[in-house]
């Protein structure tokens, strides 16, 4: 994998996602919280781009997630 | 006058009472032998799918999918992954759930033409290379005792076995990635990520194709797939069944050529029992219209699309103008609220939500301001769920706000202009059926 990749992608598992909320305490700039406190990705979807800059932010993201319901699909 | 069009569901010489073919004898009488279907091999299906290319034929379950593309997809994925060397042979599950409450096209045609189904099953097993094939009909159906008496007649002659399952009757429960969990798990929760076709029931790739699909299926093996061309719509060709419901004379199920005018399908049924104040396309999970923008389109997937509409299982039921369509939207709602699997919190949290803002739209408790917040959480309900449950029950909702925005109007100035407070659309009985085999529940 380069260090640069061209794109990288979150995504979120809906069946596996139990609104712990932390993904958008860590990445607000991707995601909020909608009223009952599950992830928004502000494109809409379950899949949203992560620009470069918020790479490290979407590992985090990731990492501090309990249930495991994020992942990242990056390509090079 | 419909004898052409009645392939799937033929009438005896009074047009008036469809054949009991659930014989063996019968069935062939009427239909013709079941001709050899090739089998897929060397990673390639059989011969038939090209039959099915060419007549154009799409999936009646609801998505109107190109047939012919998905049998290629389970087989590629199944040769891809016997390359990785972890491949499963595919299997094939007949979809018969009938989900949705104004539908009901799936117990007509099993009860009239079983083998019909089973003769489909077969001929899609061999052209994709399955090895098992599975017919689903819900827990307590109706046609439980004739499917099985209609594979137990066939004996020797299927070359797949097909087993009769029956999940639970729940909404959720039909969804394709929930019946090829439910056959191999025992649990009929939809599943988030690989589509059955990818990996299904077992992790082997799976065909889910409604009941309707491979009935079309086994007269396009017998007649060939320019025959199941020649009529309907040139983008959706063929016939199809709609269940007609509501505020006609004569509800039920009937048979007509793609592209058949709302118009022409009402006169089928009677004509309208009362003055429609606007149609429910494609059921619970899909979309209201104005009576005057449909009565005159073509009932195909596309012309019906434009219109606002959704085809969807083929349900067209009319709403009369007695009934008050808030409370239709605020009761169905509720009732789809209750049905979903409760695995994604925009489905488990919002659509009871919805449902609440509705009930307090009915009884004209509501303002502006309310309908606003409503607005804006039907979106948000939207496209973040695991399946389409929260999709489906929003798009019936937003619609119906929309075809019955003069009635919404007058509740917000506390009246409701109904003539009854019964409710149309029927609601089944609340079913709390878990959805694990051995009875663990789930909320």
């Amino acid at each position: 994998m380069s260090k640069h990749p061209e794109f990288a992608r979150l995504y979120l598992d809906p069946t596996a996602c139990d609104g712990h909320g932390f993904c958008a305490e860590v990445i607000p700039d991707l995601i909020g919280l909608d009223e009952w406190d599950f992830p928004v990705f502000h494109s809409g979807g379950l899949m949203t781009e992560i620009p470069d800059h918020l790479i490290k932010d979407a590992k985090r993201a990731i990492a501090a997630c309990p249930v495991n319901a994020l992942r990242m699909e990056k390509k090079s | 006058m419909t004898g052409r069009t009645a392939r799937l569901l033929p009438a005896d010489e009074t047009g008036t009472r469809l054949l009991d073919l659930r014989r063996l004898d019968a069935h062939v009488r009427h239909f013709g032998a079941m001709p050899v279907v090739e089998a897929a091999s060397d990673g390639r299906p059989g011969a038939l799918v090209d039959e099915l290319h060419e007549a154009g034929l799409r999936g009646r379950g609801g998505g109107w999918f190109p047939t012919a593309r998905k049998m290629h997809a389970v087989v590629e994925s199944s040769a891809a992954r016997r390359a990785l060397s972890s491949g499963r042979k595919p299997v094939v599950i007949a979809n018969a759930m009938e989900g949705e409450p104004a539908s009901s096209k799936d117990v007509v045609l099993l009860s009239h033409s079983p083998h019909l189904v089973l003769d489909g099953i077969q001929a899609a097993a061999r052209t994709i290379g399955a090895t098992h094939a599975y017919i689903a009909v819900h827990r307590g159906s109706p046609v439980i005792g004739v499917i099985d008496a209609a594979i137990a007649e066939r004996g020797g002659i299927d070359t797949v076995p097909i087993e009769l399952i029956t999940p639970p009757a729940r909404y959720v429960a039909s969804e394709e990635s929930a019946l090829a969990h439910w056959a191999g798990d025992g649990i009929a929760t939809p599943v988030y990520g690989d589509r059955p076709f990818q990996r299904g029931m077992n992790g082997r790739p799976t065909l889910v194709q409604n009941a309707e699909t491979l009935a079309h299926i086994a007269l396009i093996a017998r007649h060939g797939g320019s025959w199941f061309a020649s009529l309907g719509d040139p983008a959706a060709p063929g016939t199809t069944l709609v269940s007609v419901g509501g505020a006609v004379a004569l509800p039920g199920v009937i048979e007509v050529a793609t592209g058949t005018s709302v118009r022409a399908i009402l006169q089928r049924c009677g004509g309208e029992s009362a003055t429609v104040q606007g149609f429910l396309t494609g059921g619970y999970g899909g979309a209201w219209v104005k009576a005057e923008e449909l009565i005159d389109i073509p009932w195909a997937p596309d012309s019906v699309a434009n219109a606002g509409g959704v085809i969807g299982a083929g349900i067209l039921w009319a709403l009369d103008d007695q009934h008050c369509g808030i409370r239709e939207l605020a009761s169905v709602s509720r009732w789809m609220a209750g049905e979903s699997a409760g695995q994604c919190g925009p489905c488990r949290f919002g659509l009871p939500a919805v449902a609440d803002d509705l009930a307090l739209l009915v009884t004209a408790q509501a303002d502006q301001e309310m309908v606003s917040e409503l607005n804006h959480r039907l979106p948000l309900i939207q496209g973040r769920g695991g399946c389409k449950h929260p999709d489906g029950t929003a798009r019936f909702i937003s619609t119906g706000l929309h075809a019955f925005h003069e009635e919404l109007a007058h509740h917000l100035h506390g009246r409701c202009t109904a003539r009854t407070t019964e409710r149309a659309l029927p609601i089944p009985a609340s079913r709390e059926i878990p959805v694990r085999k051995g009875g663990k529940d789930f909320t």
